[in-house]
């Protein structure tokens, strides 16, 4: 296609898509209005359940399926990255990289930094896990945060370090427990009652989310590094 | 006040992906796009979603990041290697 037409399609979909906001914008709600049709029922119903976190609710109940799906998406991004990011053909692994041989020469200061911060996010990543129940933050917040604790120590200069920290295998085998077993409990939450369903039920869906998602977040930037750091074309043979 | 702060966030962020589009090397790219990140989570936390805020400021400002620098890394080093091959072999035809 010639960049002229490219364009020419490119403006007949914008003018289209510009229409079509247009025709709808008037039947927006104003911005910032305090009641919600959706939000007022959403509120209700998860009220009449023993949570003391709407969004809570919202996440694990009237959404659980959305939910799940999200939990999947990471599963199946962690599941390609292992599948496509290895050493292909041309290429060979070489463990630890340009890095194998230790730490790189940063300033101290910055070593240091890394050092106090790691064991600090990684209690603020078990503190958001824990009560995401009652305040912002849950399974999904708070591995994330565990997540990138870990990486602090790479940020640090120190990838030798980071590899030891997360053996692979291990976080392989955590994320697809957690994951199935987060399939499991949704599933089994149907034959509880709506009395026996909140308080008692999300802290122990926020842990299993959060197992799942730092170990995915680690498997997936696992590969990049190794991608980046590791990987390199495999030199020719002599011929 | 509460709206003067809306309209305060929503134009940091506006400002912050304006930058995001305007940086054309994809290296610092990178980097303003972490910015972008945390404008839209503080955007997020005055229009008083806290859960999303964390997320978006975990995903977008930390891990999205990290991964473009990884690949971008990556790329470098395998199209090092693809010229070099190259021109290897122009010399062995030469």
């Amino acid at each position: 296609m010639t960049p002229r037409a490219r364009t020419a399609v490119f403006f007949a979909g914008a003018a289209g898509i510009a229409v079509l906001l247009l025709l709808a914008l008037p039947g927006m709600p104003s911005f910032g209005l305090g009641a919600h049709p959706y939000g007022a029922r959403a509120v209700r119903a998860g009220t009449d359940q023993d949570t003391p976190n709407i969004i809570a609710s919202v996440n694990f109940d009237q959404r659980a399926l959305d939910t799940v799906g999200e939990e999947l998406i990471l599963f199946a991004a962690a599941l390609g990255a292992v599948v496509l990011l290895r050493a292909v053909r041309d290429e060979r692994l070489r463990a630890g990289g340009d890095l194998r041989h230790g730490p790189a020469d940063v300033f101290d200061a910055l070593r240091l930094t890394g050092a106090l911060l790691l064991p600090v996010t990684l209690v603020v990543g078990a503190y958001v896990v824990a009560n995401g129940y009652s305040s912002p933050g849950g399974g999904f917040q708070g591995g994330v945060v565990l997540a990138s604790a870990l990486h602090l120590v790479y940020l640090a200069g120190d990838y030798p370090a980071l590899k030891r920290l997360r053996p692979i295998p291990p976080f392989e085998v955590a994320e697809s427990s957690a994951a199935a077993l987060f399939v499991v409990s949704a599933l089994a939450a149907g034959a509880l009652t709506a009395t026996e369903r909140g308080a008692r039920t999300v802290p122990w869906l926020n842990a299993v989310v959060g197992v799942e998602v730092a170990c995915g977040f680690v498997i997936v930037l696992a590969r990049f590094f190794e991608q980046a750091l590791e990987i390199r074309p495999r030199r020719k043979e002599a011929r | 006040m509460a709206d003067a702060l809306v309209v305060a966030a929503l134009l940091l962020t506006a400002g912050a992906a304006t930058g995001v589009v305007l940086t054309r090397d994809p290296g610092r790219q990178a980097i303003v796009l972490s910015g972008y990140g945390l404008a839209l989570g503080v955007l997020f936390v005055v229009l008083q979603a806290p859960d999303v805020a964390m997320s978006q400021i975990g995903v977008g400002t930390v891990v999205l990041p990290l991964l473009v620098v990884l690949a971008l890394r990556a790329a470098r080093t395998a199209g090092k290697a693809a010229r070099k091959r190259a021109a290897a072999r122009e010399e062995d035809g030469a």
